[in-house]
Parts: structure tokens; sequence; C-alpha cells
């Protein structure tokens, strides 16, 4: 109940602040480009085929989708910081944290009031990219199920680097400071996979293993993996474990 | 109602608070008086369950704010120094999200928005966005806020600071109407402020309590003696030293000191004290007459809370525990 109020509360200011539809307007032109390159791409494959009269399979699926897919996580690591960093800095900077944290109400519904917050924009963000698939079904074919597996997987991965967010706003009274370094560590996790691709000592493979776009590779395809919804997931808990830690440290050291 | 015991708090580098102990009857408005810096936030935080204190008690209505701090929250309305507002937000919708969080029963709310408008005045804004509110307004929002799931305590730190003298009338009157339905600690470093509104002072200093006690009792403590302020000219545009008419006025019976406060256009301002229980107006009127001088100017001047204060403030630490030991004395039913 509690929760609910919280998310309402900030979807509210959100949706009054330029931060909602600038992240849309962004999020819809680059993918909408992503969409126009891959659907060029697969439409000359599918020429230079007939042209030389090799068949090679072709799918929408695996060459169109998958790679919009990998895109939009990549673009999503740039758009996250800009909806978390100013979740716990802003409220921190009015003083209005003051407000929250002396009403009857638990640290863990303030927290999760923002985080779900966060992910419902996050989510309708993603929902902009819906009309690039529509226009898919209404000239081919496609399966339906890898997308909503490769969805199901954005959702996930915008709901870890969502909490880590989270967590990074709590630390600053200063938004941009919350943002740059939010964007940071987004950017870190995002390449630290790419260790695996020159080294494949044990270690190597361990720091690649905690890389966020590393364990998109699979939803990506379509496929479930239990071992990275498992990341994922541990990831939200941590995220907002440390947010949560976070929050009630601010009162010790305030 | 609220009950204070050894509280301590303190910071990496500075004890904010330093093993304070007070007690503050129901229905009573109480000032929290001191300087900038003197621990007055940080006890009001200890109280709302914001800071926990590094030791000692605090207690809300019978609960501790460590051991059962949603009991105690739901039982504080609390205004902080900056109103916690979002500029954002229409008032009404403000006010409708505080009474969620504060746990107002979703049919009330309606009502008890309508009150806490009409108390603090503030209807004709209810549609406005608060950032386009006046810092009067706000500040008023900031209370409707505190006061909105009808709270047995009400901290409100600094109520008044930067409002103009209209709104600070305004203000004062609005927090002595809600008297009596809530306990009130209000703190403040303006000294009418307290002897205006609150029944009882706490003055604190350094992060001690220096005094606790009544306002009158406080005002009468040292109304023994008379302090007059004194305004003499020269008399056909004679010359005329500032040292010679202090020296005269020093000699006059029962005055204990004088003190030359400025000097403008010729005429000289002195403040002189009397000693206990000592009459000197009449004295000091004849003895400025019959050095041939001119007496632009004599009158009482009431010793306020402010001299005391700055007696129990402005002295260095062993002065002021000093102050304290005596002080405790007389606050009676308060320590």
């Amino acid at each position: 109940m509690n929760t609910f109020t919280i998310c309402r509360k900030e979807l509210n200011s959100y949706f009054r602040s330029p931060i909602a539809y600038g992240v849309m307007a962004f999020f819809g032109l680059i993918s909408g480009y992503f969409f126009y390159v891959a659907i060029v791409f697969f439409v000359q494959a599918s020429i230079q085929s007939s042209i030389t009269g090799q068949a090679q399979p072709m799918s929408v699926n695996e060459q169109v989708i998958r790679p919009i897919f990998s895109n939009i996580s990549v673009i999503g690591l740039f758009l996250i910081p800009m909806i978390t960093m100013r979740l716990f800095a802003e409220e921190k900077r009015t003083g209005t944290i003051e407000l929250l944290v002396t009403s009857p109400i638990r640290d863990l519904e303030i927290i999760m009031g923002k985080w779900l917050a966060a992910m419902a924009l996050y989510a309708v963000m993603l929902g902009v990219s819906l009309v690039s698939m529509a226009t898919l079904f209404l000239y081919g074919r496609p399966d339906w199920r890898p997308m909503a597996v490769g969805y199901l997987g954005l959702l996930l991965q915008g709901g870890c680097l969502l909490a880590i967010g989270t967590f990074i706003s709590t630390c600053t009274k200063n938004q941009i400071v919350a943002g740059v370094a939010g964007f940071s560590v987004c950017l870190l996790l995002w390449v630290l996979d790419w260790m695996s691709s020159f080294q494949d000592s044990v270690s190597a493979k361990a720091i690649s293993y905690l890389s966020v776009l590393q364990h998109f590779d699979s939803f990506s395809k379509g496929v479930l993996d239990s071992k990275d919804i498992i990341y994922y997931v541990s990831a939200i808990f941590i995220g907002l474990f440390l947010t949560a830690r976070s929050l009630e440290s601010l009162r010790w050291r305030a | 109602m609220i009950k204070v015991e050894g509280l301590t708090k303190r910071y990496a580098r500075h004890v904010a608070v330093d093993n304070i102990s007070f007690e503050v009857q129901k229905g009573q408005i109480v000032g929290f008086l001191g300087p900038n810096g003197a621990g007055k936030t940080t006890t009001m935080r200890v109280l709302t369950c914001f800071l926990p204190p590094t030791s000692g008690t605090a207690q809300v209505a019978g609960f501790d704010v460590l051991e059962q701090p949603m009991e105690v929250k739901k039982r504080i309305g609390y205004l902080p120094e900056s109103p916690p507002l979002y500029p954002e937000m229409e008032v009404i919708e403000y006010l409708e999200f505080v009474g969620r969080l504060k746990g107002v029963p979703k049919e009330n709310l309606g009502r008890r928005i309508d009150e806490v408008m009409e108390k603090c005045s503030i209807g004709d804004v209810r549609m406005d966005l608060i950032s386009r509110l006046s810092k009067g307004y706000r500040q008023r929002v900031g209370l409707a806020q505190a006061i909105l799931h009808n709270p047995d305590v009400l901290i409100l730190d600094e109520p008044t600071s930067g409002l103009d003298p209209q709104q600070i009338i305004e203000t004062r009157d609005l927090i002595k109407g809600l008297a009596g339905d809530h306990t009130i600690i209000l703190s403040t470093h303006i000294l009418p402020e307290v002897e205006q509104t609150c029944e009882q002072v706490i003055i604190i200093a350094r992060g001690k309590v220096v005094a606790t006690d009544s306002v009158e009792n406080l005002t009468s403590r040292l109304r023994g003696a008379e302090s007059v302020a004194v305004e003499v000219a020269p008399r056909d545009g004679m010359p005329l030293s500032a040292e010679q008419v202090q020296q005269r006025l020093e000699r006059v019976s029962g005055v204990s000191r004088v003190a030359a406060r400025e000097s403008r256009d010729g005429r000289l301002s002195f403040t002189v004290e009397s000693q206990q229980g000592q009459h000197i107006r009449p004295e000091l009127a004849r003895a400025v007459v019959e050095a041939g001088w001119n007496l632009n100017d004599l009158h009482a001047v009431g010793l306020s809370l402010e001299e005391i204060f700055l007696e129990l403030t402005g002295a260095p630490k062993e002065d002021i525990a000093a102050a304290h030991a005596t002080m405790q004395v007389p606050a009676g039913e308060m320590s």
C-alpha cells in the first residue's frame, strides 16, 4: 500500500518532468535507427541470395530481432542512469527525504516504490520499440516466443541496472553526480565481458561472468537459461539491499 | 508526553548534543532556544526518529525512538527547517500524498485536508503548483503537512525563519491556536518568539541544556535590578564629553554600572544598571539636570530574555556549567 503510494508519486514526477519524455524520445530515435539498419541488412542479404541463387536460410528472428535486442540492451546502459539518478539524490537535496523517513512507513517500502516506478518507466520506454516489432508482423511471420523472451531479458537486465542506479542515487545529493557514477558503473559492467575475448584464465571467466550484457545473450536468442535469470534476480536483490543499507546509514552519518 | 534522558549525539568530529535531559508535559508549547549550531535540530531529529541517539534515551508518548520507531512516527508531526515539499505537485495533491504516507484513513482524508487547509489558510492555493508558492505559503503548507494526521506531538524546526513580519505574526498565532490539542516543541533563535508563543523554554547552547524554566520565571530572575536608557545632550552648544557624563552618572547612588552606548550629533546615550531593588530614575534625572545638561530621554529597559540568553550562552564554557548548576535549582517542576 505504502509502496504503491511512493510508486505513484514517483511516476507522477517522472511524467511531469522532461525526464520521461526525453528518455522515451531518445530511445525511440535510436532503437528506430537500429531497426532500420537491421531491416536494410536483412533485405540486402535476401536480394543477394536470390541473385547468386544460393538459398541461404533466412530468419527474421535470427537476423533482425536478435541484433535489435542486443542493441536495445546496450542503449539501456545509457538511459538507465538518467532514470535512476534523481530517485534519492533529489529527495536528499530538497530535504524531502526527512518527510519520507519520519513517516510511519518502512524503508523497504520507500525503496520498492521508487524502484518499481523506475521499472515502470523503463517498461514504457521499451514499449516504444513494440512499434518496430509490430511492423515485422505486418510484413513477415516472425516467431513471437523468442521475442517475448527477449523482452523478459530486457526487463530483467534493466531491473538489475535500475537497482544499482537506485543505490548510487542514495550516495549523493547531486543528481548529476549520481547520473555520471551510474553511467560509469553501467559502462564497466558492459565491458567486463571483453576480458574473456583475449584471455582464457579462470579469473577472466569469473570477471566476465559479472558482466550484465553477457547474460543477455541467451535471452536475445530466445533461450531461457536459469543461470542468467539467477544472475539478474540476484543482482536486483543486491542492488536493492545496498540501497536499504545506504538509506539506513544516512541516519547514522547525517 | 516527551521524555529525554541523558541524550547524547556524537558525530565523527564533534558532539552535537551532550547529555541533555528534559521533559515536556501534554498540551504544552515548549520553545527550544539556542544559537545556530547549538544542537536544536539534532535533538529534534532524534525525537522524530530521523537520527538515532549515540547514547541516552528519548521517549514520545511512552514509546522509545529506537525500540518502537513506527509508534513514535505515527504520533509525531514534523516540520523540518526547510519544509519538505515537492515543487512539481499541486498543494492538494501533496497533502493527499502525505496523508497516505502518514496513514490517514482514506474515508477521512478529504475532510482532514479541508480542515488543515482552513486552519493554515491555504485554501486559496489548493490547486497551485508548490513551485509557484511564496515562502510564506510554503511554510504554511509545511505546517499543514505536519498536522495533517492529527499527531499528539508537533515538532517545528524554526517555523518562522525566512518569513516577513506579517507572516511571522500569522504563523505564531497559528501555532498558538494549535496548542492544547497538540504538544508542541518549536525551535528558534529569535527570543521574542519564545516570549510570545511558549509557556516553557529550554535554552540550549553548545549541545548542553543551560536552562529549563517557564518564561515568567526566567525573566523574573533578573527582575530585581533595573536597566535604564539615558540620552543626554549639551545645553547652549557647550562641549560635553562622554567621560564627563559617565563619571557624573556613576556617582548617583544605587547605580552599579554605566555603559556608554553611542553618541550622535553631540547627543550621548548610556545604559545605566541599578543595584538590586534600587529605583534610580528620579536620582538620574536630577543629576543630569543639576549638571546643566539637557535630558533628552530616560526610560526603563526591561531586562529581556535576550539578556538572560546572552548571559547564559555567550559566556565561556566553565561559566555555562556554573549557570547550568544554578539554573537547575529553580527549574522546579521541569527537571
